[in-house]
């Protein structure tokens, strides 16, 4: 039972046929002190209705940014973008607060990394849910508890009635980001933005919480970006991948190709540092050697050449440009020595990043 | 309807309350007695006029600087007005300074110190400083200087000490917000759509609020203070009104013939004040969240 919201306006001629949302060449720039920071660099991708699309990279890489710059959520002193992003053919950089509100909330939500300051400790988690059904739906008070209370049913919370009146320390972690996509899902948004959903949560309920994600998405036919650091979330659970190091996307493919075979060192250093269940215990984990790189002053060359294996003089000297695989239009990389064909595809895009 | 229910998680979610408890640390006796303190002087200030108090303001010239006695339990002043009738009537002056200044205080020094706190940036910059400004100078000469110059109603008084509390509260709701608009929760409210005025006032707001009561109320406490001192420089309300800073003033000249003079004002100001403090600090206290204990 989800709530009508063919009562909020759409635009008329709405283009169903193209992509839910069009990002090209985005770049989001930090001021600090210490000089400019270049979190997004250059990022382009696409995203069909009800596709799914996981982020992948370390801590650093840009992934966060990149969610929250899709959202429009970045403060807006110290932040500098340019490019674009075209969400249902509404352009997201620039726009002013007051026209992002419409899309806040109503169609495109956010699931936060930690359910526990995501949620207002001091706020029952009814008004929580309803806040977007009373601020985008003309649903009246009971309307809107008896669709919260539908909404925490859906998301499998037990006796949903009593505990639509609970604060949220008086549930489980787990149970807290079930409220958390409760929230996000009020709306019936057509995408929605899952910032390491999982990341604070026990190993146990990671797996409930990506199902229940997963289920959700397809009864709804919901586009969904997954960001994440471990390629184990995202293996199963999505139709594409974007690997992202240095504010780069550095390889971009279906999943199934991806896996079948990647073509960037950095997504094989990636893989290899997720701890795996048929490893024997006492298994030291993989560490991806070195940081990642400084970006006020990024190196010239491949960003990641300093921590790869596989590194060659012209990686330090010249930045792999994002280029397509010969056998896979849709496989898309950034580097000079892929793995396995070892030899170079055809440039697509000749974007001299810096 | 979808997923599976984890039965551990299920348990342990079922084990504690579905119905919000209540179970809080008792505020212990010493709380009440406080609080059933300040509901006397509240109520004893109200209905001054009704419960058949002598005149506060004229007194009987046969019986001046008596001591305590059946017909006037406090006593009577230097022109034979009854000590307790004034000491009531002073609670009025105390509590519509320090509660109205306090008040005036809170809606200016706290609604800036929540969207400075809130916007950041220049907003946050200028008002900042010019608290700083307000704070640099001493603020019971800034108050004596403006009284002179403005005059000594008591509402008067009221506004300018309203005013001089606000570049304090205003450090005091900033620091508060500060801690909670940088939480996920404000990002997840704006999120979803919340307007600016919604996030301060719905999301933010509950949460600064304990410190905004407890505040209130050892900021009251202040005020009466600053309004005492007032009084004994003789810049408070005009004579003859009582007020406790008034009588104090007035019973420095009989302290040897008449200390109940002087007594019983102080008594009542200090009971008054302590009751106050104990108040806001234990509820500062008790609404003093660990987020351990979370």
């Amino acid at each position: 039972m989800s709530p009508d919201t063919s009562t909020t306006d759409f635009p008329a001629a709405e283009d169903l046929s193209g992509p839910l949302l069009r990002v090209k060449d985005l770049r989001t720039t930090f001021s600090t002190p210490r000089g400019d920071l270049t979190a997004v660099d250059g990022v382009s991708l696409e995203l069909g209705r009800g596709e799914t699309l996981g982020i992948v990279g370390e801590s650093g890489s840009g992934k966060t940014v990149l969610s929250r710059s899709i959202m429009g959520l970045l403060p807006r002193s110290k932040t500098t973008q340019s490019g674009s992003i075209l969400f249902e053919g509404t352009e997201i950089v620039g726009a002013p607060d007051s026209k992002l509100r419409d899309i806040w909330g109503a169609k495109i939500a956010m699931v936060f990394q930690d359910p526990m300051t995501s949620l207002n400790p001091v706020v029952r988690i009814e008004r929580q849910i309803t806040e977007s059904l009373r601020l985008h739906t003309d649903m009246d008070k009971a309307e809107a508890k008896a669709t919260a209370i539908s909404l925490l049913g859906q998301v499998g919370i037990p006796s949903p009635a009593e505990r639509v009146r609970a604060y949220p320390f008086q549930l489980s972690g787990g149970m807290r980001q079930r409220v958390t996509i409760a929230i996000a899902l009020a709306c019936s948004p057509r995408l929605l933005l899952a910032d390491e959903p999982t990341t604070g949560l026990d190993v146990t309920v990671q797996a409930q919480i990506l199902d229940l994600l997963s289920s959700l998405q397809a009864e709804r036919h919901m586009a969904v970006i997954l960001v994440t650091h471990d390629l184990g979330v995202v293996a199963t659970r999505t139709d594409r991948i974007a690997v992202m190091y240095a504010g780069h996307i550095v390889e971009m493919a279906s999943t199934r190709r991806l896996f079948a075979s990647m073509a960037m060192p950095y997504t094989q250093a990636l893989l290899k540092s997720t701890p795996r269940i048929s490893d024997p215990s006492h298994t030291r984990l993989t560490a991806i050697d070195g940081r990642p790189p400084d970006l006020i002053n990024p190196p010239v060359g491949c960003a990641f050449a300093p921590r790869c294996e596989y590194a060659t003089e012209q990686c330090r000297i010249e930045a792999p440009p994002l280029r397509t695989a010969p056998e896979d239009p849709t496989h898309l990389f950034a580097c000079w020595n892929p793995l396995q064909t070892g030899h170079a595809g055809t440039v697509t895009t000749a974007k001299g990043e810096s | 309807m979808s997923s599976t229910i984890d039965a551990a998680e299920d348990a342990a979610v079922e084990s504690q309350a579905i119905v919000p408890t209540r179970k809080r640390k008792a505020l212990g006796k010493v709380f009440w007695i406080s609080v059933i303190w300040i509901g006397i002087v509240f109520l004893l200030a109200i209905v001054a006029s009704w419960i058949g108090l002598e005149d506060p303001n004229n007194g009987d010239f046969a019986l001046i600087n008596a001591g305590p006695s059946w017909s006037h339990p406090f006593g009577t002043d230097d022109l034979g007005r009854d000590i307790l009738s004034r000491v009531i009537y002073g609670a009025r002056v105390s509590l519509i300074v320090g509660f109205g200044a306090m008040a005036i205080g809170m809606a200016l020094g706290g609604t800036l110190g929540m969207v400075a706190a809130y916007r950041r940036g220049a907003v946050d910059t200028l008002v900042s400083a010019a608290s700083y400004v307000m704070l640099a100078f001493p603020a019971l000469v800034a108050v004596i200087a403006i009284v002179a110059f403005w005059g000594h109603e008591i509402w008067k008084i009221t506004i300018i000490v309203g005013i001089a509390s606000t570049p304090l509260v205003y450090r005091v709701i900033r620091a508060a917000t500060l801690s909670y608009a940088t939480r996920d929760f404000v990002t997840a409210a704006k999120a979803q759509g919340a307007t600016d005025t919604r996030i301060l006032t719905r999301e933010l707001l509950p949460n600064v609020l304990p410190t905004v009561i407890s505040y209130f109320l050892i900021g009251v406490a202040t005020v009466i203070i600053l309004e005492g001192a007032l009084a004994f420089l003789g810049l408070s309300v005009p004579a003859p009104t009582a007020s406790w800073g008034n009588m104090i003033n007035e019973s420095r000249t009989y302290l040897s013939d008449n200390p109940w003079l002087a007594l019983f004002p102080s008594l009542a100001m200090f009971l008054f004040l302590i009751a106050l403090n104990l108040v806001g600090d234990t509820l500062r206290q008790s609404f003093d969240v660990q987020e351990s204990k979370l």
